[in-house]
C-alpha cells in the first residue's frame, strides 16, 4: 500500500443556480491577465449543450484522455514517439475559435460620436489583436439554451439515447437542463501530466493539486489536446499553458479555494481523500463500466488503523489523517456513494465528483407533483424528461446503476424529510422508502445536514500544509533572516 | 585591397565565429539559469491552426535534415568524401540537400504569409522574430544558391569547411582553406555564424531544449515538498 492524501472535491448539481459567481471570483484573482481573457478556470456549463471549448468532450476530434489497449493504458492524443512528430503542429489542439476571441468595446466613441440620425455606438475590439471584430462567440455563450439546436442537440452525451428520450427532451413546454460548474478535477492518472515532454507538470504529493511549472513549460502544448476535461489553457501572451491552481495560496493558508468560498448555491465541498496510490493504473485501465466502483475502492477509510498507520508511515502529517477523517467528500463519495467523477471513460481518474441532478428527473411527472402514495413512491425515473442514460454518460461510464442509486437515495431523503416537516407523507411510508434506497433514518439526517444545513467549515475541511517543512527542505530560512525573501523572482515576461 | 580583404578576412572568418561561439554559449546558459521563463517555443497554434501545419512542419522537417547532414559532413569528411566519388552518389547527396533546402524554404514562404495575413498572430509578432526568420531565409538561399550553382557542397564541406571548423575549434584559425571559396559560399559561412551569435536572444533557443529524456520518462510526475518518510507528527519525534 502506498497511502497518499488528495484535497477532492464534491459539488451538488441540485443546488447550483447557475450564477456564474464562481467563474467571477476566479477570472478576478488568476486570470485577468494578458493572455488569459479567454481562459475559464473555472466555468458553468449549461446541459445539454456543447460547452467550453465548444463541444470539448467529443475525444474523436481533441483526442483527450486515456484510451485501454489490450489492458495497457496509453494516452489517445500521442504516444512518446508521436510527440515528437507532433510537436511542431500538434494536430489535436484546439484554437482560439474553438473556444472565443476576447474583445472589449470602444467606449471612445460614445463619447465624441459625429452627428447623426442614429445612437453612437460601442464597436468590439478585440483584445487579441486590437482590431474591430464581429463576435462570434464568448463566455457562456450557449447558457440556458437548452432546446437550442445548435447548442443542446450537439452535447456529445446524447449519444446511444433513442429517438424518443431525444424528441421527450427536446419538447418544448418539456425541455430540461442543468447547470454543470467545472474546474480542473485534479485527477490521480492526469493525462496532462503523462503528456508533457518537458516534465513540467506534476502533481503536488502532499495535497494532490496538478500544477505547470511556469519555468520549465516551452510551449509544446502537449497537455492542451491530452487533458480530455480541456481545463489547461495556452496563453498565448506568455507563452506557456496555464491552469486551474486550486488556489493552492489559499489552500496553504487554510482558506477555501476562491470559487468554493464564493458559491451562492452552497455546492461546493472540499475535503481530504486517503487513496492507495499503487492501485492507479490498475484502475485507470479497466473496463469502462468498472471504474466507477475501483475508483471508490481505492479510496481508504480514514478510521481504519491499518489505513492509519500506512498513512503515518508514509509521511502523512496527523493534522491530514484527521482532515481526511472529517472530509464531506469522504461521506459523499464513499460513505453514501451519491457523488460521482465526470466521464470515468477517458481514465484520468478524475477528483471532482458530482451529485447528479435530481430535479428534472423528478419533475419528468407530466408536470404533475411526485405521487406520495405507497407504489408509486419513486418517480418513474425511467420516463424521467432528462433521461437516466444521459447522466449515466456523463458520470458513469454509461452504466446507469450507479446513477439510479444516487437519485434514488436522494428522492427518499427528500420524502423522509418532508414527512418530518411538512407532514403530508406517512413517516412509515417514507422509512419504507429509505431502506428500499439502501439509506436509513440516520443517514437520510445526516445527509440533509450536510447538503441542506452544512456551514462553511463543515463543507471546507483544508488541512495544514505543512509548508514550514517544505520550506526547509530546500533552503534554511534562518539564512535569509534580514534579506527581502526567497523564490521565485524573476518576472514572468515573454521570452524573446 | 588586399590589406583590405585581410581585415575583412579576420573579422568575418576569425574574429565573427569566436565572437558568436562565446555569445552563443554564455548567453544561451545565462538566459536558462536566469531568465528561464523566457525559454519557450512561444507557439502561435493556438491563434492559428490551419496555415500553421503548412509552415512549422516542412520548415522544420527541412531544417533538421540539413543540419543533420551538416553536422555529419562536418564529423565524417572522410566518409563523405569517398561516397562522393562516384558521381551518382554525389548527385543523390547533392540533390537531397536541395529538397531539404527546398522543404525549409517552403515552410518559411508559408511562415511568413501566415505571419504576415492572420491579424492575431501578427500581435504576437515580435521584432526578434522578424530578424530571425529574415536571417533564417538568407541563410537557406544562399545554400540553396551553392546547392544550385555550385554542385560540390558536400565535398567542399569535407575538404575545407571541416579542417578549417576545427582549425577555429583549436584556437588556431586557418583561413586558407576559405580564401578560395566562392562569394556566396563565403557569405553562407558569416550568415551563419550571425545566426549563431544572435541564436541566444532570440526563440531559437527552444532548439536547446527538446525533451528528449521524455522518451524514458515514466508518465507521471510528482513531486514532493518534503521528505515522506521524514514528517514530524506528534508521536514521531525522531526527526
Ligand atoms: C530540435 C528540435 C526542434 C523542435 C522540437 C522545435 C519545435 C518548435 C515549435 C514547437 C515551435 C512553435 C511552433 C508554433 O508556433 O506552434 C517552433 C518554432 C520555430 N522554430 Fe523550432 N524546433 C526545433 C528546432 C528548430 C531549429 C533547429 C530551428 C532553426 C534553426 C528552429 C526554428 C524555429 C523558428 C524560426 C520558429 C518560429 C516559426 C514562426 O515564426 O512561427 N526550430 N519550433
Ligand atoms: S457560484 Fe455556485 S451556484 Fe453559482 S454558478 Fe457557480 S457553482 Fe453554481
Amino acid at each position: 500500500m502506498d497511502i497518499r492524501s488528495q484535497i477532492s472535491m464534491v459539488f451538488h448539481l441540485d443546488k447550483c443556480i447557475g450564477c456564474h459567481t464562481c467563474s467571477i471570483a476566479c477570472k478576478n484573482i488568476w486570470t485577468d491577465r494578458k493572455g488569459t481573457e479567454y481562459m475559464w478556470w473555472n466555468n458553468v456549463e449549461t446541459k445539454p449543450g456543447t460547452g467550453f471549448p465548444t463541444r470539448w468532450e467529443d475525444q474523436e476530434k481533441y483526442k483527450g484522455g486515456w484510451e485501454e489497449n489490450k489492458g495497457k493504458l496509453r494516452l489517445k492524443s500521442t504516444d512518446k514517439l508521436k510527440s515528437f512528430t507532433n510537436i511542431f503542429h500538434n494536430p489535436n489542439m484546439p484554437s482560439m475559435d474553438d473556444y472565443y476571441e476576447p474583445w472589449t468595446y470602444d467606449y471612445k466613441a460614445l463619447f465624441n460620436p459625429k452627428g447623426s440620425d442614429d445612437q453612437p455606438t460601442a464597436k468590439p475590439i478585440s483584445m487579441v489583436s486590437g482590431e474591430y471584430i464581429d463576435i462570434k462567440a464568448g463566455p457562456n455563450w450557449d447558457d440556458d439554451l437548452s432546446g437550442s439546436s445548435v447548442y443542446a442537440k450537439n452535447d456529445i452525451n446524447l449519444e446511444n439515447l433513442t429517438d424518443e428520450q431525444r424528441d421527450q427532451m427536446f419538447a418544448i413546454e418539456r425541455l430540461v437542463m442543468f447547470y454543470f460548474p467545472r474546474i480542473c478535477n485534479h485527477c490521480l492518472n492526469p493525462a496532462c501530466v503523462a503528456s508533457c515532454p518537458s516534465g513540467a507538470m506534476y502533481k503536488r504529493g502532499e495535497d494532490g493539486i496538478v500544477l505547470i511549472d511556469q519555468k520549465r513549460c516551452r510551449a509544446w502544448r502537449s497537455c492542451v489536446s491530452a487533458c480530455p476535461y480541456k481545463k489547461t489553457y495556452f496563453n498565448w501572451k506568455s507563452g506557456k499553458s496555464e491552469k486551474c491552481i486550486l488556489c493552492f495560496p489559499r489552500v496553504e493558508t487554510g482558506q477555501a479555494p476562491a470559487c468554493f468560498h464564493s458559491c451562492v448555491g452552497r455546492i461546493r465541498y472540499l475535503g481530504v481523500l486517503l487513496y492507495d496510490a499503487e492501485k492507479i493504473e490498475e484502475t485507470a485501465s479497466l473496463p469502462e463500466d468498472q471504474i466507477v466502483q475501483a475508483q471508490r475502492d481505492m479510496i481508504l477509510d480514514p478510521f481504519d488503523k491499518n489505513v492509519i498507520a500506512e498513512a503515518k508511515k508514509n509521511g502523512i502529517a496527523d493534522s491530514t489523517i484527521e482532515a481526511a477523517q472529517n472530509s464531506p467528500v469522504y461521506d459523499f463519495v464513499k460513505k453514501w456513494g451519491i457523488a460521482l467523477p465526470p466521464h470515468v471513460e477517458y481514465r484520468t481518474l478524475p477528483m471532482l465528483f458530482y451529485v447528479p441532478p435530481l430535479l428534472p428527473v423528478m419533475s419528468a411527472q407530466d408536470g404533475k407533483q411526485v405521487k406520495n402514495v405507497n407504489e408509486d413512491f419513486f418517480p418513474d425515473f425511467d420516463k424521467a424528461r432528462l433521461p437516466i442514460k444521459y447522466l449515466a454518460n456523463m458520470f458513469s461510464g454509461g452504466d446507469e446503476k450507479f446513477v439510479r442509486y444516487a437519485l434514488e437515495k436522494q428522492s427518499a431523503i427528500r420524502a423522509y424529510r418532508r414527512a418530518v416537516t411538512v407532514g403530508d407523507i406517512d413517516i412509515k411510508d417514507a422509512e419504507r422508502a429509505l431502506i428500499k434506497a439502501d439509506s436509513s433514518k440516520e443517514e437520510a439526517e445526516a445527509i440533509y445536514q450536510a447538503v441542506s444545513l452544512s456551514t462553511f467549515n463543515e463543507r471546507f475541511v483544508i488541512p495544514a500544509s505543512h509548508r514550514e517543512q517544505a520550506i526547509e527542505m530546500y533552503e534554511d530560512p534562518l539564512k535569509h533572516k534580514q534579506e527581502t525573501g526567497f523564490g521565485f523572482n524573476e518576472e514572468p515576461k515573454r521570452g524573446l | 585591397m588586399e590589406q583590405f580583404n585581410e581585415i575583412l578576412n579576420t573579422f568575418f572568418f576569425i574574429l565573427l565565429p569566436y565572437l558568436s561561439i562565446f555569445t552563443f554559449f554564455l548567453v544561451s546558459i545565462y538566459r536558462y539559469k536566469k531568465e528561464k521563463f523566457g525559454y519557450s517555443s512561444l507557439s502561435s497554434q493556438f491563434l492559428e491552426n490551419k496555415q500553421h501545419f503548412w509552415g512549422l512542419v516542412p520548415f522544420h522537417y527541412g531544417i533538421i535534415l540539413i543540419l543533420t547532414a551538416h553536422l555529419f559532413w562536418f564529423l565524417f569528411p572522410g566518409t563523405v568524401l569517398v561516397w562522393n566519388n562516384v558521381p551518382l552518389r554525389l548527385y543523390i547527396m547533392e540533390i537531397s540537400a536541395l529538397l531539404f533546402g527546398l522543404l525549409t524554404i517552403i515552410g518559411l514562404i508559408n511562415i511568413f504569409i501566415r505571419r504576415f495575413s492572420d491579424k492575431k498572430v501578427k500581435t504576437v509578432t515580435s521584432p526578434f522574430d522578424w530578424i530571425t526568420l529574415i536571417i533564417l531565409t538568407t541563410q537557406v538561399v544562399s545554400g540553396l544558391y551553392v546547392a544550385f550553382f555550385f554542385r560540390y557542397g558536400s565535398s567542399w564541406f569535407a575538404t575545407s569547411m571541416t579542417p578549417y571548423l576545427l582549425s577555429v575549434l583549436k584556437f588556431s584559425p586557418d583561413l586558407s582553406y576559405i580564401n578560395a571559396m566562392p562569394f556566396m559560399v563565403k557569405f553562407h559561412i558569416v550568415n551563419a555564424f550571425t545566426i549563431v551569435l544572435l541564436f541566444p536572444f532570440t526563440r531559437l533557443v527552444h532548439a536547446l531544449v527538446l525533451p528528449l529524456p521524455y522518451i524514458i520518462r515514466k508518465f507521471q510526475i510528482v513531486r514532493w515538498n518534503w521528505d515522506r518518510k521524514k514528517t514530524r507528527n506528534a508521536e514521531n519525534k525522531s526527526v
